[in-house]
């Protein structure tokens, strides 16, 4: 196991309103919890353990039962995730036209291996599942964009756009 | 109503969008505008047309001119040449409907990649705007829904569907009309639901993708119908979180039918009532599991139960559920619409109607396909997908993806149905077409499966949990060249043991791809073991790079790009590779201008 970074939770008076107003949104829902984690990542980025307690005590779930439900599923996160988010697919579409290459590159490049973020806070690492895009095969993401048809030696000029 | 002279359909599918439909759309807008035909060509973003390779691609009507990977920088032109002119700009159109010699394009259906295909659950994909209910209506939507509703009984419906021979395309093929007569006839005084399926977890697949993109009322309408014929009044719809554009259409679609009336209370004026809901997965492969999803829904860890009992009589929050994938959703508006004779009248004996096939990998017109069952693999891969570029030759067609099989070229001429891809080692699966070339390592490709299913495994049994894990460890071994010939063996026992115990379908397919490829491809394994070799040049601890005397010129370049110096040799004489020193890391091979060093 690699060593933990804790990183100081900083959120907000605004986030923790919105939170509670999606707790309360979803709060008679059958099986609210999953969606609520949904909403609260896109509200604080991750998975905090002070978002973790206040989503327990107002659905009356336990800790330990969030806890098991984020790691059982890889697209929430315990940790913050960089600036910009760098997805490679490694479906088989893409697999097999070179994607673990364009992997390699950028972790050589940046330094850090999947589930990782650079020091400064810039970029984050993901392998991801198939996005879908497999016409355009390989492919990686960097947050909303979509770079296609790459090539390892791609990698530097577009991380450089960043 | 406005009438326009001109529609111009964008693809707005996840492909095209990545390769930059959207700028297309803006630039279009602009463009009109600043030639005053904004009021008269109209621009509609469509779902997929299929043939992702060659986005942005945008069709004008009434002519039909079909333009390929068009650039924003393309549009003023097509603008003032075409749609100002007339003209149409034949430099921009997909080259295979240029018609030799003459001015005249050929209609798409004429094109080899449509010529054999037939639509049906991929009908409105590519034509119509998703995000608008009267397109839908327009071509003949919801009129399923309020035949259902107007003249059927539920009992008739579901002897509709079940005359169809409809079997379920999310991957196993049960027969679509018994699983709605099982849950017709369960006990709902405690409710009942429908459920769809839209976890495509499948690497490599992107269907369910597309329908929901392109035409998302029709899963709508088809889960309203299907609501009435067993008895549910809510459904849900379990759909990936990594497929953002597929779930706000979903959620302009639901919207815009409760406001027409088509969810909610009393629909078609009837005593009808139906609701949708959506739920998002978040990442895990396991959750397209038909009990996964459903322990998902209810908000906890996506793991499978034992069956039975079956969904159909204790599914969601223990109530009979009636759960289908989105493909199969997508046939039930047409075959009420045409009458299960004209269904059962496509495909196969036992498979009938026709299978959306995700074509990727190493082919030509990667994209989505839907041919009738019992087209042969052959006529998909060559004709349809244009074969494989670059002059390689064909290796194997994977299907099914982790569970299913990698078949090879001596079985092309296989007609694909459910029970024909099963006989030789592989399944249908939920559609996911990915074509191998000789460069690509078997070995290789049943390790990356196997890394997917020991990622994915949720780990409650311990034959998928341990079992994957161990079979991933050989696979390491011999792909590392540490491999013994028992190995192959040991796999092979392991491979059948995990199948037989495995608590769901996850960890009983998982063993398919290593299967399949031992079948086929079992002198790969072998070359792995004994001669310490990869055939394809893929597995980098088995690599050996070599020059080849009779093609090198001695120019030196390999040397001078060699990191740690391991090329030698005289100018204008053939070099040599330091096998000691060499770090496998490939440049020499890409520099080489005469493709004179080999990796195999």
């Amino acid at each position: 196991m690699k060593e933990q970074v804790y990183v100081a939770f900083s959120g907000t008076k605004e986030q923790e309103a919105e939170l509670r107003k999606v707790i309360e949104k979803y709060k008679n829902t059958d099986g609210a919890l999953i969606p609520v984690l949904h909403e609260a990542q896109d509200i604080y980025g991750y998975l905090p353990e002070e978002v973790q307690q206040i989503i327990s005590d107002e659905l009356h779930i336990p800790m330990a039962e969030i806890y098991g439900v984020i790691t059982f599923y890889t697209q929430f996160s315990l940790k913050p995730k960089g600036k910009y988010k760098i997805s490679v697919c490694l479906g088989t579409a893409c697999y097999v036209k070179g994607s673990g290459n364009i992997l390699d590159r950028i972790k050589a490049k940046l330094g850090i291996s999947e589930t990782e973020c650079t020091e400064d806070g810039k970029f984050s690492l993901d392998a991801t599942r198939c996005i879908g895009a497999c016409g355009l095969a390989p492919v990686m993401t960097i947050n909303d964009d979509v770079y296609g048809k790459l090539m390892p030696e791609d990698v530097d000029d577009i991380l450089a756009k960043y | 109503m406005d009438f326009a002279r001109a529609h111009i359909l964008v693809c707005g599918g996840t492909g095209c969008t990545s390769s930059g439909s959207q700028k297309i759309i803006d630039t279009l807008h602009e463009e009109l505008a600043a030639h005053g035909l904004d009021k008269e060509i109209k621009v509609i973003r469509t779902g997929c047309f299929g043939l992702c390779a060659l986005g942005p691609i945008m069709v004008v009507y009434p002519e039909g001119a079909f333009y390929s990977m068009v650039k924003p920088e393309d549009i003023k032109e097509i603008v003032e040449e075409h749609l100002l002119k007339g003209r149409i700009v034949t430099r921009l159109l997909y080259e295979e409907t240029v018609s030799d010699g003459s001015a005249e394009t050929k209609s798409l259906n004429d094109v080899d990649f449509y010529k054999k295909q037939m639509r049906i659950a991929l009908r409105n994909c590519g034509v119509i705007d998703p995000e608008n209910i009267e397109e839908y209506i327009g071509v003949d939507g919801y009129a399923a829904l309020g035949k259902v509703l107007t003249s059927m009984t539920p009992e008739e419906v579901i002897e509709v569907v079940k005359a169809s021979g409809l079997r379920g395309r999310g991957g196993a093929g049960f027969p679509t009309g018994m699983k709605w007569m099982f849950t017709a006839r369960a006990d709902g005084s405690n409710g009942k639901y429908v459920a769809c399926n839209a976890d495509e977890g499948d690497p490599g697949a992107f269907m369910d993708r597309s329908v929901l993109e392109g035409d998302p009322h029709a899963i709508i309408e088809a889960m309203a119908i299907a609501a009435y014929a067993v008895g549910a009044d809510q459904g849900y719809i379990y759909i990936r979180a990594e497929y953002p554009i597929a779930v706000s259409r979903l959620r302009i679609a639901i919207d815009q039918a409760r406001e027409y009336g088509l969810l909610g209370k009393n629909i078609f004026g009837t005593d009808f009532c139906f609701d949708l809901d959506i739920r998002l997965g978040a990442g895990a492969f396991v959750c397209g599991e038909e009990t996964a999803l459903m322990t998902s829904i209810e908000g906890h860890r996506g793991e499978p139960r034992p069956r039975p009992p079956f969904p159909a009589n204790k599914g969601l929050w223990q109530k009979p559920t009636l759960l289908n994938n989105v493909e199969t959703y997508a046939n039930i508006p047409q075959i009420i619409n045409n009458g299960a004779e004209w269904f059962n009248k496509i495909g196969t004996e036992k498979s009938k109607g026709t299978k959306v096939f995700a074509l990727g990998g190493k082919i030509k017109n990667t994209g989505l396909v839907e041919v009738p069952m019992g087209t042969t693999l052959r006529e998909i891969v060559e004709e349809i997908g244009g074969g494989i570029p670059n002059g390689k030759k064909f290796k194997a067609a994977q299907t099914g993806g982790p569970s299913g099989g990698c078949i090879p070229a001596e079985l092309l001429d296989i007609e694909i149905d459910y029970d024909s891809l099963m006989s030789i080692g592989s399944m249908m699966g939920s559609g996911g077409l990915i074509v191998m070339d000789e460069d690509t390592c078997m070995v290789d490709i049943a390790k990356f499966f196997l890394e997917f299913t020991v990622d994915e495994s949720c780990g409650k049994c311990s034959p998928c949990r341990i079992g994957t894990k161990r079979m991933l460890e050989i696979l390491e071994k011999i792909t590392s060249g540490r491999g013994e010939m028992e190995d192959i063996d040991r796999l092979e026992e392991l491979a059948e043991n995990i199948k037989q115990s495995a608590l769901c379908g996850l960890g009983q397919t998982a063993p398919n791809p290593v299967l399949s490829t031992l079948r086929y491809f079992r002198n790969e394994y072998i070359a792995h073991v004994r001669d310490k070799r990869c055939p394809a040049g893929v597995c980098k601890a088995l690599m050996a790079y070599t020059i080849d005397p009779e093609k090198c010129k001695g120019c030196s370049i390999c040397a001078k790009q060699c990191p740690v110096g391991a090329i030698s040799g005289e100018i204008k004489s053939p070099f040599v590779i330091d096998r000691e020193k060499c770090i496998k890391c490939g440049v020499c091979m890409e520099k080489c201008p005469f493709k004179a060093i080999s990796n195999k």
